[in-house]
């Protein structure tokens, strides 16, 4: 029914490093305590992953990932981390068996994919490369015969971004909420000596001048 | 020829997996959003392989796989804007602690 035997050639032993690369990043991920060297070891994950996608034939799938995802999207959150205040250790107060019951469904979902994969005959392709020049014939693809979903795709990152910026935007910063009693409180006390320095400053001491 | 396809694929599975685990268990709302990239890449990785291993070789996953890329960017700028958001109102970035729907 498997079908370990793979023939070692120059292919499958990159393939293991990188896959080895990924997979490291992706449990460092989830056995680190600081949610900062989460994101780095993610990052180093999908630095691998671009790798793969050279392997594929994939160049500029490759490079769009390293720029998006290796760039932007860690970048962003640790832009997100930084804005946030975070316990010092991401402990966690999950009930044990919570936890455990989201392995056992994550294992079983793994062994059902893996049993599908390993069981499944797949037909041989006709053996022959993608194409001559890769992003050549991408970029003349993304133009021609996926024009309106490129346009279409356009037009909703841009809707996207707007979304986030008004999301993200303080408008009113007099109303108070009841529940945000505590970065309420934090606000004021910040702002209070600041205040206070400020008419110190502006008004002259009492007591007059000796002069 | 078959058997790289299979280790691609496993290799996916893996990533989605852990990417669940890590959406099911983890307290910080930017380590959820992070491990659903994960889970997006998994799919890419898919898309990819299919497309140089597939029946029909062709560049279509590839182009599928690049706007997978363009939506999982604009999910992870929204998801933080909503963590920021929330964060304002609530004062804390701890996915189990945003339960306004089950009180």
């Amino acid at each position: 029914m498997f079908n370990f035997s793979m023939e070692l050639n120059g292919q499958t032993i990159a393939f293991f490093a990188l896959a080895v690369c990924v997979i490291t990043g992706a449990v460092l991920m989830l056995n680190f305590t600081k949610v900062v060297h989460m994101v780095v070891s993610l990052a180093f994950s999908f630095v691998g992953l671009a790798g793969i996608y050279v392997l594929l034939e994939a160049e500029f799938v490759a490079f769009v990932q390293v720029l998006v995802y290796a760039g932007a999207i860690s970048i962003l959150m640790i832009f997100g981390i930084m804005m946030t205040r975070h316990d010092k250790q991401d402990e966690v107060i999950m009930k044990p068996w919570k936890e455990a019951l989201a392995a056992i469904g994550c294992l079983a979902l793994f062994g059902v994919l893996f049993f599908a994969i390993r069981g499944t005959q797949f037909p041989t392709p006709a053996d022959k490369p993608l194409s001559e020049d890769n992003t050549l014939a991408l970029g003349k693809l993304l133009f021609t015969e996926h024009v309106i979903p490129f346009e279409l795709l356009s037009v909703l990152l841009t809707v996207a971004f707007i979304g986030a910026i008004v999301l993200a935007k303080n408008d009113d910063p007099t109303s108070i909420n009841p529940s945000s009693a505590l970065t309420d409180q934090s606000s004021v006390s910040a702002s209070e000596p600041l205040s206070s320095g400020l008419q110190q400053l502006q008004e002259p001491p009492k007591g007059g001048n000796p002069t | 020829m078959s058997t790289m396809l299979a280790s691609f694929l496993t290799l996916a599975a893996i990533l989605f997996c852990i990417g669940l685990y890590g959406v099911l268990t983890k307290r910080s709302a930017v380590i959820v959003l992070l491990s659903i990239e994960l889970m997006l890449n998994a799919v890419n990785l898919n898309l990819v392989a299919f497309s140089k291993y597939g029946v029909v070789p062709s560049l279509k996953g590839q182009v599928f796989s690049l706007f997978n890329i363009a939506i999982a960017a604009a999910e992870a700028a929204v998801g933080v804007a909503i963590l920021i958001a929330l964060y304002r109102n609530r004062g804390t970035a701890n996915v189990d602690e945003y339960d306004d729907l089950r009180r």
